[in-house]
């Protein structure tokens, strides 16, 4: 007898139908109403493309995504050109602090790039620090920090870590002996690296970059303080849809929609790029790094401090300047505790609910990925494998869209979301889910169903089972994706400065009003807590999980 | 064209550790030789000093007559085949074997020649314009040969090459490696821990332990005649028996401790009457004999060919901590087997046994020391 084959009702079933619903609600429909919003007339609520040809159109709105463009394709260049000899260099020569270093850059990737903007402002802007200081005693002028260059400065340094990460990585399967087989043949150190080394990583290296391309093009809190009149994509849709508030949001809707299909089409490049291209290379003996001996040494030496110097500056300067006394808008002389003593009095608030809405979000998540991870690779079937597809889409709608996107779809009733904490969480998770389910989906491929098998054979219910074995055996690498979601999440700042109301309000969000009302100094206050919160969770993580790196 | 190498009181040491203390080795012009030793006894540090992947502390290695301690490994003009074959993964076979001609600037119409001449040797014309992930263990290898092969090193050097492939694999590479050798005619230096694959593939070999090179000679040398306990044990089977030497008026002799004798004229000259000796017999150098060691039969093992009886011989008589003692019966010769528990009376053959000092460091047969 051949039966169809029926999906089983169990619990397996439960969740998936569960997953399903929360993905259609969460991210399928909203997601929908953003492109039907786009496609909508302002007035009549009919069917129009006048909103896409009005950008087109007016140089002051396409020259944005020139502008998008132009500073995302140097920020990828030279950040590639600065994290790839980066990784090259510590792989292969030794170099003093290394584990200092790596806990440096990590840190400098993973707090909110608009502390970066905010702190280059104090030291370089209009009334910074060095700008003053080079006023004053030589009577000279330093270049401006605002507009394409300090974007530039301020990517750069925040997203090189990604290429430094995955080169390292990359460079970390590279068996030794591959290097000595080129020698052995007479090939020179300068010719290894060029026909061996290079091609080997260059994958990475690309898939490395198209992440910071997507990085960089989504990127509002940076552009946002420091660009000044060079406004990009995610700034105008901002502004667009602020202003649009009240009136209907059907041109920031297409805007967001041209935004999500340029992200769309890198997301794919690379996933081609990483599928296609990459050797499966597995080394038995890693590449062991030699000591540079005189001149050289020293060179290397000062060179990575530099950079590593400059990623970590703008932590320097938000935690020292927390500890000025202030004057208005001015840091002025002396140390005091005022700024914090005003955060914890007036400004309590986001801190409390940074922690409490994290919370929520990232045991949803911790859930969710262990769920996702499971009936994807374990229990496939139609309605999973589109499970997996949408999971793809958090990656391709940067946060200031996802805002927009959720208040469009929840903003009526019988789905009043807007201006509660629900959808401040739901943002969080959405988002910053990818980190934690890509981590779970990869080590559950590394745990053998037999596992299972073993239990249910001695008697256990599957579900059980489940709960006792995989899960227990999932949670390292669990929690290595979820120690990126939770610092992430902490520091989200695109989609939150949309979503927030007064009672909601988080810390980045918090951060990001001080600067705009040049209140520095508590803005600088908190910033230091956000960064001590990074910092200790990271170290952590590094002491449960006896690691002294993150997987990104 | 090939050439010989010298190696003369070479040192290595990573820090504080020495790992070579001191070792000299002369290697023949287009011989296959052949580093033996248990994992950790510094072979692979020896082969890599002479590719110039390790540094050298002491003592020097020459190419014929020219140092080449500091001259680094791309100028050695040296071949090398690695344990994990190391084949350029994004380069197709024709393109990884071609490397090393085109850094050599290799006119095209010949390297052409060159390389598909090799690949034929090798076997893998077919697969020439794959990537080699697609390849087996088997295939890689021969890559990773035939790309050593086609630059004409002065000497080839192999590191484990066999070690990750499966048993039969093992024995048609090694026939593969040997032919293609001889055929190209070249020095050739091979590391392995597999005493069976360096018995088979070797002109020479090296028994080394502990970074000192304990024999060199020809297979049938190092078998039929270990310079030492180790040697012996680590080549093969071997009983080991506590003895002690006895002269008559016109015969020498080994007694084992229960009183047997075998009468042996290939003692050396230092054997004095009355000395404590290690009695080495290999398992196959016993015969079923009336006049033979009596021993019950603990256990044994059918293994086609042969079987093997493990013996029960008394603590007084054997050198403690061996892993078994065995008697090997040639199926091939013998009408009879036996039983667990039967008793055997066993004949060692004096021609083939050895004799070592009691500490196991020398042999005592005549022209071994």
């Amino acid at each position: 007898m051949e039966k169809k084959k029926h999906f089983k009702v169990d619990f397996w079933f439960v969740i998936t139908l569960v997953i399903v619903i929360v993905f259609a609600l969460f991210l399928v429909y909203p997601l929908f109403s953003l492109f039907a919003n786009g496609f909508k007339d302002a007035d009549t609520q009919t069917f129009t493309m006048n909103n896409f040809l009005k950008f087109f159109q007016k140089k002051y709105y396409y020259r944005t995504l020139w502008h998008s463009f132009l500073v995302t394709t140097c920020t990828t260049i030279l950040a590639v050109g600065i994290g790839a000899p980066l990784a090259y260099f510590t792989t292969v020569y030794k170099v003093k602090c290394k584990g200092l270093i790596d806990i440096l850059i990590i840190l400098s990737m993973l707090s909110p790039p608009f502390i970066g903007a905010y702190s280059w402002i104090v030291l370089g802007g209009r009334s910074g620090v060095i700008t003053k200081f080079f006023a004053s005693t030589f009577g000279i002028e330093t270049p401006s920090v605002y507009g394409f260059g300090g974007i530039l400065l301020v990517l750069t340094l925040k997203l090189y870590p990604y290429i430094y990460l995955y080169t390292k990585g990359a460079l970390k399967k590279v068996d030794a002996s591959l290097g000595e087989a080129a020698e052995s043949l007479g090939c020179s150190s300068v010719r290894k690296v060029a026909t061996i080394i290079l091609p080997l990583i260059t994958p990475t290296i690309l898939a490395g970059s198209l992440l910071v391309f997507m990085n960089a093009l989504a990127d509002f809190g940076t552009p946002m303080l420091i660009g000044e009149g060079y406004t990009v994509m995610p700034v105008l849709i901002y502004n667009e849809f602020i202003s649009e508030l009240g009136g209907k949001a059907n041109f920031a809707a297409a805007l967001a929609v041209i935004l999500v299909i340029i992200t769309g089409i890198m997301f794919l490049a690379q996933k081609y790029v990483v599928n296609k291209k990459s050797f499966t290379m597995s080394s038995l003996r890693p590449i062991q790094a030699k000591r540079l001996r005189g001149g050289k040494n020293i060179l290397l030496h000062i060179g990575i401090f530099i950079v590593v110097f400059l990623s970590i500056i703008p932590q320097v300067t938000v935690i020292y300047t927390s500890f000025k006394v202030t004057k208005g808008s001015m840091f002025a002389k002396g140390f005091s505790l005022k700024s914090y003593q005003s955060i914890f009095g007036d400004l309590g608030k986001p801190i409390l609910n940074t922690y409490k809405f994290g919370l929520i979000a990232i045991i949803s998540i911790i859930l969710l990925a262990m769920f996702i991870a499971y009936i994807t690779t374990r229990k496939k079937s139609w309605l999973t494998n589109i499970i997996d597809s949408i999971t793809m889409f958090p990656y391709i709608i940067p946060g200031s869209v996802l805002g927009i996107t959720l208040l469009l779809a929840f903003n009526k009733k019988p789905m009043l979301l807007s201006g509660t904490a629900v959808i401040m969480i739901i943002a969080f998770v959405v988002r910053r889910l990818p980190y934690t389910l890509r981590s779970s989906a990869a080590i559950l491929y590394q745990i053998s169903p037999s596992m299972e098998e073993a239990g249910i054979s001695l008697g256990d219910s599957p579900l059980k089972t489940f709960f006792k074995v995989t899960a227990v055996m999932m949670l390292p690498g669990v929690m290595s994706g979820a120690i990126l979601s939770w610092i992430t999440i902490i520091n989200e700042l695109s989609a939150s400065v949309i979503l927030y109301t007064g009672n909601t309000k988080t810390m980045s969000v918090a951060i990001y009003t001080e600067v705009i009302r040049a209140s520095y100094g508590t803005a600088a206050a908190l910033a230091s807590i956000l960064t001590l919160t990074t910092i200790i969770s990271l170290l952590i993580f590094f002491k449960i999980s006896g690691k002294k790196e993150i997987s990104i | 064209m090939s050439n010989s190498i010298n190696i003369g009181n070479v040192v290595k040491k990573y820090g504080e550790l020495t790992i070579i203390p001191n070792l000299s080795v002369q290697i023949k012009n287009g011989e296959f030789f052949t580093l033996l030793g248990p994992s950790g006894c510094g072979k692979t540090t020896l082969l890599r000093m002479i590719a110039g992947f390790n540094s050298i502390e002491g003592g020097e290695i020459k190419f014929d007559d020219m140092i080449i301690n500091n001259i680094s490994a791309h100028k050695r003009n040296i071949g090398m085949v690695f344990q994990n074959y190391a084949i350029f993964p994004h380069l197709t076979v024709r393109q990884n074997v071609e490397y090393g001609l085109k850094i050599r600037k290799i006119p095209k119409a010949e390297m052409k020649k060159k390389v598909d001449e090799i690949l034929e040797t090798v076997k893998i014309s077919d697969y020439q314009d794959r990537l080699p992930e697609k390849l087996s263990g088997g295939q890689q290898q021969r890559v990773a040969l035939a790309r050593a092969i086609v630059i004409h090193p002065s000497v080839l050097l192999m590191d484990e090459p066999l070690s990750n492939l499966d048993a039969k694999l093992r024995v048609e590479m090694r026939s593969a490696i040997r032919d293609a050798q001889k055929k190209v005619g070249i020095t050739t230096v091979y590391v392995t821990h597999d005493q069976e694959e360096a018995l088979a593939i070797s002109d020479r070999i090296a028994v080394m332990n502990q970074g000192v090179i304990q024999q060199v000679g020809t297979p049938e040398e190092i078998y039929a005649r270990p310079n030492n306990v180790f040697v012996s044990t680590f080549i093969g089977h071997s009983n080991l028996f506590y003895g002690k030497v006895g002269r008559d008026s016109n015969s020498t002799y080994v007694e084992f401790t229960n009183g047997y004798k075998i009468l042996l004229d290939n003692l050396s000259q230092d054997c004095k009457a009355g000395m404590k000796v290690i009695i080495s017999v290999r398992p196959e150098e016993f015969s079923i004999a009336n006049d033979g060691l009596k021993v019950k039969i603990k256990n044994r093992t059918f293994l086609g060919k042969h079987t093997n009886y493990e013996l029960d011989f008394s603590d007084s008589m054997i050198i403690p901590n061996q892993p078994s003692i065995e008697y090997s019966q040639d199926l091939g010769q013998s009408t009879k087997t036996y039983e667990a528990g039967e008793m055997l009376s066993l004949k060692p053959n004096a021609y083939k046994i050895n004799v070592f000092t009691e500490d196991g460091q020398k042999s005592l047969i005549k022209g071994c020391d």
